[in-house]
């Protein structure tokens, strides 16, 4: 008998225990996937290749304040400047208040739209019909199938800040990798029912010609106005959407502590079930022990045996969290976010077996190395 | 029904080890799930909590809050002539016109800017919030750069000490108090005059929304109809209470991760209560044997070992409830997803957490030792005797 099948035959010589520790592990890891995949989103995940490219310009207050949107053409003098457009938060009610009924709602120019988010596609024709019809609309393919859209169809959105009732037409549905789950609009339609929202913009997206230009465009679109009555703040599009998570707390934080307390309970979940197993074989640990084994294989035998266990925990956790991601996709409102969660997994699975693999062996290195010094003759008087 | 319960208690005891971890397993799922409910517990008291019921709040027609505000300045003194609104101190109508502002600010401990609430108000503002207590400095001047802050931001945001000057809008403003509006919105908020902050943002001559004080909670309800019946006006009331109470929305999100933590937590927990309690179970055969020829019926063995798994996992809960207490009244924030400012709040442990926390931890109890006990209460008398 090979050390290897000696490992495999005593995981399973209780199976009901192995069954429910793999259990018990596989949760807290799903757990522990499941938030460090989020984790990634959040923070690690630099979005699309034109994400990177993209800078949002807001006021310098807050994203609350307008600012004026003659300063677009400003703008499009600076030097690295490809494209530039407003994007501008109608919020408004859609059928009813209700949260389910809540998705992003803006109004901007069709002209530029597409050309500077790229990775956003929409049929040519539909493009066209669109930018000819000012009380057109776009919708992401996701909000469409939601609400069960077809082009042509009638939207219409109570304005809450905006004291306007908007009468749109659906002419274009458009995809993208990542859902984003909004709504298009003209702004000179909003412009014509409210007075004062004629001139302003909430934010401004630039697509720079190159990535590496990026910074030194944000800096000189933020000193053309620094002196101004309004001043600007730039940012790309990764921190300005990280703005926004870091306003939800401290995130950080929260996934640290909820993903140590995941860690620590694999620690005790694992030891606990190798001390019990460890303390029911010490009679064949002597046993073993006179037959010629040394120390070091019968260490090695229990801490592989743990190892064992706990991987396929980790494995078992990393698949249940990938399903769960995927299925949270589907969600409203935080389905995006769970979408790039998703594409994030394939580096946090790996990590995730290395963690269950140290926390067997680190659980199960005492009482392992406890049976092993354990002396023969004590061991084989123990009574079970 | 005659249950050994020293006895198990005493096996606990003596299988010391076995009961720490797995108490400890529970006791750091429990921890988690109070921790998250901890969060939500505050959050629900800063929305709540807040408001008068005396207050009623004017806006325009449609808004849902008071960011998304605005009517002319011309309206103030007809709401202001309205009856069953209170006098205040000096015998005038307890009215204040306000504008409310979002301030990017950056936060002390380095991790960034975050929207911070100014909100701006009438001479009568003040007296409007009674609960609210200075307690350093002085309250802002009329007229002046001045503003007051809320204790929570003075601990949480840069520049915001008595004396210090904070640059926002049109130029410097300078700090001249701290107050504690006791758990409530108010401790997410800075104040100022309201003409310094409208003119500071190119509001003049505007208001976002107005403040009306009744005289009693009937007045405050007529008020709210007289003031959306009045076609002068074209603005709607609500009652300040009630305007909070729809924000509670704003902890969906911790709501949502909490569900999925706990759910997660928990399964676990049983999976590992589950093990403990069949090793416990499978290393007694022999004294569980000896117990039904004492003449404990199987019923008894049944319940006790229930009771033993339900005992260890309030024993965690207890563990894991103690080493939460640190946390309570520490504060922290998140968004408000109505008026997109960072709400403060301290996070609580109250009866009700402690109640769900042991709730939740008696249920992986229960669900965890059903199974072992059965077992142990079906074996057979002679084989288990003869293990």
């Amino acid at each position: 008998m090979t050390l290897a099948r000696f490992v495999r035959k005593n995981a399973f010589r209780n199976k009901r225990r192995t069954l429910l520790t793999v259990g018990s592990m596989a949760f807290s890891l799903l757990l522990l996937s499941f938030l460090m995949c989020v984790w990634r989103a959040f923070y690690v995940d630099q979005g699309s290749a034109e994400s990177a490219q993209r800078l949002i310009v807001r006021h310098k207050v807050s994203l609350a304040n307008f600012i004026p949107g003659y300063y677009r053409e400003k703008i499009r003098a600076v030097p690295g400047v490809v494209h530039v457009v407003q994007v501008n938060w109608f919020q408004g009610i859609y059928r009813d208040p209700k949260p389910e009924n809540f998705f992003a709602r803006f109004g901007t120019d069709p002209e530029e739209f597409f050309a500077t988010y790229k990775e956003l596609s929409i049929p040519p024709d539909q493009e066209e019909a669109w930018k000819k019809d000012q009380a057109g609309a776009v919708a992401d393919k996701a909000l469409a199938d939601k609400y069960g859209w077809k082009l042509g169809d009638r939207i219409v959105i109570q304005g809450d800040i905006y004291p306007v009732k908007l009468e749109l037409t659906l002419r274009g549905i458009f995809t993208a990798s990542v859902p984003n789950n909004a709504l298009y609009f003209h702004w000179k339609y909003v412009e014509e029912g409210v007075p004062f929202a004629k001139g302003h913009a909430g934010t401004f997206g630039i697509l720079v010609d190159s990535p590496a230009h990026v910074n030194a465009v944000a800096s000189a679109v933020d000193q053309l106005f620094a002196n101004a009555p309004e001043p600007t703040k730039t940012e790309t599009e990764k921190a300005f959407q990280l703005g926004f998570i870091s306003m939800l707390g401290n995130v950080k934080a929260f996934i640290l502590v909820i993903s140590l307390a995941a860690v620590f309970t694999i620690l005790l979940v694992t030891g606990n079930t190798m001390a019990m197993s460890i303390r029911e074989r010490t009679r064949e640990v002597a046993v073993l022990k006179t037959l010629g084994f040394r120390r070091e294989t019968i260490l090695g035998l229990f801490v592989g045996e743990a190892i064992a266990i706990a991987l396929v925990g980790g494995i078992v956790g990393s698949l249940i969290a990938i399903l769960l991601l995927k299925g949270a996709s589907q969600a409203p409102q935080m389905g995006p976010l769970f979408s790039v969660a998703a594409r994030e997994w394939r580096f946090i699975a790996p990590v995730v077996w290395l963690i269950a693999g140290i926390a067997g062996l680190v659980s199960s290195a005492i009482p392992a190395y406890g049976a092993s010094r354990k002396g023969i003759v004590e061991g084989l008087r123990h009574i079970g | 029904m005659a249950i050994p319960i020293s006895y198990n208690v005493r096996n606990m005891v003596l299988r010391k080890g076995l009961t720490f971890m797995t108490a400890m397993g529970i006791a750091l799922t429990v921890m988690t799930a109070v921790f998250l409910m901890m969060l939500l517990a505050g959050m629900k008291k800063a929305f709540v909590k807040s408001g008068d019921p005396l207050n009623v709040l004017v806006m325009r027609k449609g808004s849902t809050s008071e960011l998304a505000g605005g009517f002319t300045k011309d309206k103030l003194p007809i709401l202001t002539a309205l009856p069953g609104i209170a006098k205040s101190s000096s015998g005038e109508p307890l009215v204040s016109g306000e504008w409310v502002v979002i301030v990017n600010l950056p936060r002390k401990d380095g991790t960034g800017d975050t929207n911070v609430t100014l909100r701006g108000m009438g001479a009568n503002g003040l007296e409007l919030r009674k609960n609210v207590k200075l307690i350093a400095g002085a309250w802002f001047g009329s007229g002046q750069h001045e503003i007051v802050v809320s204790q929570s931001i003075h601990s949480r945001f840069a520049h915001t000490g008595v004396g210090d000057m904070l640059d926002f809008g049109k130029g410097q403003w300078k700090v001249t108090g701290i107050f504690d509006g006791g758990g409530t919105s108010a401790d997410s908020e800075m104040w100022g005059d309201v003409n310094q902050v409208a003119d500071q943002f190119n509001r003049q001559n505007a208001l976002g929304s107005a403040y009306l004080h009744a005289t009693d909670p009937l007045a405050a309800d007529t008020l709210k109809h007289r003031v959306a019946d009045d076609q002068r006006l074209q603005l709607e009331g609500m009652l300040e209470t009630d305007y909070y109470e729809k924000q509670t929305s704003s902890g969906a999100p911790i709501r949502f991760m909490g569900y999925i933590v706990g759910l997660t937590m928990a399964i676990g927990s049983i999976f590992a209560a589950t093990n403990t309690m069949y090793a416990a179970v499978a290393y007694r055969s022999r004294e569980i044997a000896t117990l039904r020829v004492i003449g404990f019926r199987r019923g008894s063995i049944l319940l006790s070992f229930i009771f033993e798994s339900v005992l260890l996992a309030l024993l965690g809960a207890a563990v894991g409830i103690v080493l939460m207490l640190p946390f309570n009244g520490m504060s922290t924030g998140t968004s408000n997803a109505v008026t997109f400012s960072e709400v403060v709040f301290k996070m609580q442990i109250t009866l009700a957490v402690v109640l769900y926390a042991t709730i939740f931890a008696l249920v992986m109890g229960l669900i965890g030792g059903v199974a072992p006990a059965w077992g142990a209460a079906r074996r057979d008398i002679l084989a288990a005797l003869r293990d």
